[in-house]
């Protein structure tokens, strides 16, 4: 479904992402781990369009998606979520989900201003879908309280709620579980697991590792902008390469 | 809540509050306050727009509203177009520069890009002040008085109920942009930028067109003072007054629909109550922004908040 061939960027003289190629299976999670600051991020900003490559291409269903801007590639079914959390405060938390079918609504101004029939119409419309995907994590009663209010969990899984908005059909997932407890990592890898039942395919960039074996259909490794490794998860556990580069060159007893 | 045409309590209240007024307006200077507030107010509910709801600053917006006075003025005195056609045409034409200065000046964000509209609001005032040609350079130039379709509006009532009546429907109109998925998308862009940007909104089109429709909304008021008043200088266009509409938007309530109305009435009134402290005017005038902003840093319109909190605590 996704296919990326030899893509490069580079930060002044370091090589954030150096040759890199994978490709990603439909209806997979497919997770990319490594050390801190192998790039990972940056491949992610480089998919969804936020950073150019500086070389190589990226395919989505065999169309060229390269270096095409973030909200065009939502249209086109990739949307994603961000490592630190991009929630807008001053909104209630059903504004935020209702934002995500925003590319379904009409937003002329002439209608906007006169209340045209079909702007309210799609707004009741998309309010029943909003809450009926808050419904998924459990957030129907919070749903107009001002985003501000609430916990970094709740937030988390918020983010990933809004991406369903957009009914993508691949969502790159930063860290999404950064920072929350085990329970709230459950949650989110249930939620996970349930987008993924409705063919959503899924990339996933985790350091969480018992979280990350669990789920992941396949797991590519970085490390320095390069591929280590790749393989299903019972592989990449007995990695030798993958273990020295998260433990050390040390001796292996 | 989504009834059809929206017309809630608020906007009725309003409606009566602004016709009930003239009837307590004694004389021309009291009219004058009053309209000059009503066109304020005007300027200010685009400024909110910008400031409060999508979250962009706007130092230029007193120039704004001054040039799009001086295009207006300038068809109607010395090519003899109509006042009602060369407002549009001025409208027109603000729309159209708003639009491209907006391109590169909304990429910056926060002091960058209060310095930018800064910069073009200076251009514009010496401009103004330079091109006396077509300007009367900072003698200013007077104004041919202000009629539509052969009927003249000579009288200060005239001129409330025309300001009164705009100001109604802007807001009416406001209101409804603000609570409809457009509306939604510029919270989103004062929210957070990347959120918006990744469920597939083009941020950088929806800046310009807020700031396009602020431009509007000040260029018609602009052209509207001038006309009433006769008299169109650089002043209107001047660093002061941009600021000026700045601190309406900010003392009002900033992202309040009525926020700014009420700053605009305030700081419009001030002025005119307190010139009988002669030497301390200014002094005074300052102090009293600064209490207001210390106790009610989130404008005076959250005073009404508390108010309705506190009746609504005791009913229970």
């Amino acid at each position: 479904m996704l296919k990326i061939n030899n893509i490069t960027k580079q930060f002044g003289g370091i090589k954030a992402v150096d040759d890199f190629s994978f490709r990603v299976k439909k209806g997979h999670i497919h997770s990319i781990i490594g050390p801190n600051g192998a790039g990972k991020t940056t491949l992610v900003n480089m998919i969804t369009g936020v950073y150019k490559t500086d070389n190589g291409t990226i395919f989505l269903d065999g169309a060229d998606i390269t270096n095409i801007s973030t909200d065009k590639l939502v249209h086109r079914g990739i949307c994603r979520t961000f490592q630190n959390l991009e929630i807008c405060e001053n909104m209630t938390v059903l504004e935020n989900v209702l934002l995500g079918f925003d590319k379904y609504m009409d937003k002329s101004l002439l209608k906007s201003c006169f209340r045209a029939k079909s702007i309210l119409e799609d707004e009741i419309r998309y309010k029943d879908r909003a809450i009926h995907l808050l419904g998924l994590i459990g957030l129907e009663k919070v749903a107009h309280q001002k985003a501000e209010n609430l916990s970094y969990g709740i937030l988390k899984k918020l983010e990933i709620v809004r991406a369903l908005g957009t009914s993508p059909e691949l969502i790159l997932l930063d860290e999404p579980v950064a920072g929350l407890n085990p329970k709230e990592t459950k949650e989110v890898s249930d939620l996970i697991k349930t987008v993924v039942a409705d063919e959503v395919t899924i990339v996933l960039v985790e350091h969480d590792m018992k979280m990350v074996m669990d789920i992941s259909d396949y797991i590519t490794v970085m490390n320095f902008g390069k591929k280590l490794a790749q393989g299903i998860p019972s592989e990449i556990v007995n990695n030798k390469d993958v273990i020295r580069a998260y433990l050390g060159n040390g001796v292996v007893c | 809540m989504l009834k059809r045409y929206n017309i809630s309590q608020d906007i009725i209240v309003l409606a009566i509050l602004l016709f009930i007024a003239p009837f307590f307006f004694q004389n021309d200077f009291i009219y004058e306050i009053a309209i000059v507030s009503l066109l304020n107010a005007l300027i200010c509910v685009g400024l909110n727009m910008l400031m409060g709801y999508a979250g962009q600053v706007s130092l230029g917006h007193g120039a704004f509203a001054g040039l799009g006075g001086y295009i207006a003025v300038i068809l109607s005195s010395n090519y003899g177009i109509s006042p009602l056609f060369s407002i549009f045409i001025a409208i027109v034409t603000m729309a159209i520069f708003a639009f491209i200065i907006s391109k590169p000046i909304l990429k910056l964000r926060g002091h960058y890009l209060a310095m930018a509209t800064l910069g073009v609001g200076i251009i514009i005032s010496i401009v103004l002040n330079v091109e006396d040609e077509l300007t009367g350079g900072s003698d200013g130039m007077s104004v041919d008085s202000f009629s539509v379709f052969g009927y003249e509006f000579t009288d200060s009532l005239q001129w409330y109920i025309l300001c009164a009546v705009l100001l109604i429907f802007t807001i009416w109109m406001f209101k409804n942009l603000i609570n409809s998925p457009f509306g939604r998308v510029l919270k989103s862009i004062e929210g957070s930028q990347k959120a918006a940007n990744s469920v597939g909104i083009n941020v950088s089109h929806y800046k310009s067109v807020v700031f396009v429709i602020s431009v509007v909304i000040a260029t018609l008021a602009g052209s509207l003072y001038a006309f009433f008043s006769g008299f169109i200088s650089p002043s209107e266009a001047s660093f002061s007054h941009s600021i000026e509409l700045v601190v309406m938007v900010v003392l009002g309530g900033l992202g309040r629909v009525y926020g700014a109305i009420i700053g605009a009435v305030i700081l419009t009134i001030l002025p005119q109550l307190l010139t009988s402290f002669e030497d301390y005017q200014t002094l005074i005038y300052g102090a009293i922004i600064i209490f207001v902003m210390m106790f009610m840093p989130k404008g005076i319109a959250s005073l009404f908040d508390d108010i309705k909190r506190r009746l609504f605590a005791q009913n229970k």
